[in-house]
């Protein structure tokens, strides 16, 4: 984002908690899932359900099997007497993105933002279909390991990656994840037998259940709640055509367009803007297959100076609709306890990388 | 109230299935009538790019799209993906490949399964063929599969006014997603104790209201119920309405009343048929109490009591 686009008004995630991700939760209801992820957010700024001016929230009735399941996970929260709330039937990615509009015009001064998906009561892979094309697409039920694996075999074909070179960046997630406890998956193991060749199943997400929130607030406000507040420098969501058969997928034009638009190519704040590599030191990338994070690094143009999911990412935990939230907290954590200076943060929903939405967060110079 | 070891989890299958009935645009209907008829259509666009399945409208420039053309049955692979274990719904049930193939004429590629022996006998750049299903219906599935066809490259479009004898304007999808429902702790404790026929409500520990059937959490307070409280099993009807429409798979007669009952120490109603009085004898105020279903594990409808009616300000706000 050039300087003449830069937000009027200051806005940080204060504040990121998550569940251990789990592959059943079979002993919780969604609102039981959610609810201590939200204390924990909460009391991490010291603020009260009744304290925030906006909420957002992100999950999908699919998942689990059931109409309007986001306004039972709204009890959670302590909805009465009414508050000022929306929902996007989408990753809490984009519910983020809703809470900091609202904070950009003024109408609010803090959001709690939270997303959940409960995938175990169904089969993803299958349900995953049904956002699909219906007249074309769906009535073949293509699952979501199909459709990344036909990405994937372009991208060998391509020459920009071979088996060796995705089971590396399991490994790398894996190892990484061992640190994380909320990981689903800690620790390297095996890369196992095709799924759907050519992606085997260490290149693959672990399926579970889980929950994130973060805490928005802008200005002063924000550096009260938080001692290093990840400012949100720039964030910006693209959308390309439906249709498979149409793109390139071993590029993603969508994600280079909102990291531009976020200003992920920019010199860090308060600099002029040079332009050329990224200025950053972390990209939190939602990337649930191995093969799409060498499509998104490449689009991103992100080079070894760059830490790419230090959390582990997707391919350590995975809970569909939180897993792209979690990934703007990741890297807002970085960056409060001093790991990070500037992060880049990326969410995706729908086959292949259809829909990406880029955040570049920054931390206040330290002295 | 009470402090049990929580009770076994509870687990029932849940089917999620629906017809969904779409309409088509003339560009799909041209299209999925074509493959009844075993004749492929594109659609040009303003730029001259074939777009093989069509569109309405084209992805770049949002211009709308109506000149179809002709492409072959005939197509190049552009990218697979072996598919080891068939999934139900797909398109072949022995191991088959993923492709998407750009038929000849086309400049773009429509996603579909290749019937082949083995992952060894694709690549991408394979020449494949159309396999038109026996049955065609005008749906995408009209195609079978793709099969390996050895062949040069005709790349030559036809136009095509896209009229068939008795279009097809729609189509019906038929979606099923099987799914295991577990209700979570609070509604297990609850679905445990109507099986012994006692209803256990939840209360805050926080505004210390009871909420019945208990959900897990205070929408007021946002925090857990976790203290137990056994309520009713007498209830008082604070409003009700009169149901005259059957509905499908319902073995109740019509008309009948719904009503919502507050049960004895509950914060908030609950709903329930109310039987064994005349429709049109149901009132609020009306005292009632449950009638356990055969296998005795719910409340298969409420009955009155005989006792007299509540005063209006027992049960006003809970309405
Ligand atoms: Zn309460």
């Amino acid at each position: 984002m050039t300087p003449h686009h830069r937000p009027a008004r200051e806005v940080a995630i204060v504040a990121f908690a998550q569940s251990h991700h789990r592959r059943r939760t079979d002993d919780l209801s969604e609102v039981e899932m959610v609810m201590p992820v939200l204390h924990d957010v909460l009391r991490q700024t010291g603020l009260k359900a009744s304290d925030i001016g906006f909420t957002c929230s992100g999950s999908s009735d699919y998942l689990a099997g059931r109409a309007f399941s986001f306004t039972m996970a709204l009890d959670g929260v302590g909805a009465w007497p009414p508050i000022s709330e929306s929902h996007v039937e989408t990753d809490g990615a984009w519910a983020l993105y809703e809470a900091w509009v609202k904070l950009l015009t003024g109408e609010a001064d803090t959001a709690l933002v939270y997303s959940y998906g409960k995938s175990s009561p169904g089969s993803v892979r299958d349900v995953l279909t049904r956002q699909l094309d219906p007249y074309y697409l769906a009535p073949l039920w293509p699952d979501s390991v199909a459709l990344a694996a036909l990405q994937a075999q372009a991208l060998v074909d391509a020459g920009h990656t071979d088996e060796n070179a995705l089971a590396a960046i399991a490994e790398r997630s894996r190892t990484d994840a061992a640190a994380n406890p909320h990981a689903q998956l800690p620790g390297t193991r095996p890369q196992g037998e095709y799924v759907v060749r050519p992606l085997r199943t260490g290149d693959c997400p672990p399926i579970g259940d889980g929950v994130a929130a973060v805490v928005l607030a802008a200005g002063d406000l924000a550096r009260e709640l938080c001692e290093r507040p990840a400012w949100i420098r720039g964030m910006d969501h693209r959308i390309e055509a439906h249709s498979l058969g149409v793109r390139d997928l071993t590029d993603s034009p969508s994600t280079r367009l909102a990291a531009e638009r976020a200003g992920a190519f920019d010199l860090p704040h308060g600099l002029k803007g040079m332009g050329g590599a990224p200025a950053v030191d972390t990209a939190e990338l939602h990337a649930p297959f191995t093969s799409q994070e060498v499509v998104l690094a490449k689009a991103l143009g992100l080079d070894a100076s760059v830490r790419i999911n230090p959390s582990g990412g997707a391919l350590a935990a995975n809970p569909v609709m939180a897993a792209g939230l979690i990934r703007l907290g990741e890297a807002a954590a970085r960056i409060h306890r001093g790991a990070s200076d500037r992060a880049l943060a990326h969410a995706t929903s729908g086959p292949c990388l259809q829909q990406n939405l880029v955040a570049v967060l920054e931390g206040d110079p330290r002295a | 109230m009470t402090v049990t070891p929580p009770p076994e989890i509870l687990h029932a299958p849940l089917v999620v299935e629906f017809p969904f009935t779409r309409s088509l645009g003339p560009v799909q209907s041209a299209f999925l009538t074509g493959l009844r008829e075993r004749t492929v259509l594109g659609v040009r666009t303003d730029a001259g790019e074939v777009l093989v399945p069509p569109v309405e409208y084209d992805p770049a420039t949002a211009a709308e799209l109506r000149e179809l053309v002709e492409v072959g049955a005939t197509g190049t692979v552009t990218t697979w993906a072996w598919n080891p274990e068939p999934r139900a719904g797909q398109p072949l049930t022995t191991p088959f490949a993923w492709v998407l193939v750009r038929l000849d004429g086309a400049d773009t590629a429509l996603l579909h399964a290749l019937d082949a022996p083995g992952p060894e006998a694709v690549r991408t750049g394979l020449r494949v063929r159309i396999r038109w299903a026996a049955e065609r219906s005008g749906a995408i599935t009209d195609i079978a599969c793709f099969e390996p066809y050895e062949s040069g490259t005709a790349a030559e479009t036809v136009p095509h006014t896209g009229e068939f004898d008795d279009p097809v304007t729609g189509i019906v999808a038929p979606a099923r997603l099987d799914y295991t429902y577990s209700p979570g702790r609070a509604q297990t404790r609850y679905l445990h104790a109507l099986a012994e026929r006692r209803t256990v409500g939840e209360r805050c520990p926080s505004c210390a209201k009871v909420y019945v059937p208990p959900r897990g959490a205070c929408p007021t307070c946002g925090v857990a119920t976790t203290d137990q409280v056994e309520v009713g099993p007498r209830g008082t009807v604070t409003t009700y309405c009169i149901v005259n429409i059957k509905a499908k798979n319902l073995d109740i007669e019509v008309p009948y009343v719904y009503a919502h009952i507050a049960l004895d120490g509950a914060g908030l109603a609950l709903h329930g048929r109310i039987a064994g009085i005349p429709y049109d004898e149901v009132r609020m105020g009306l005292r009632v109490e449950p009638v356990w279903s055969e296998d005795g594990r719910y409340p298969d409808h409420y009955r009155p009591t005989g006792e007299p009616d509540a005063d209006y300000d027992t049960y006003k706000e809970l309405l």
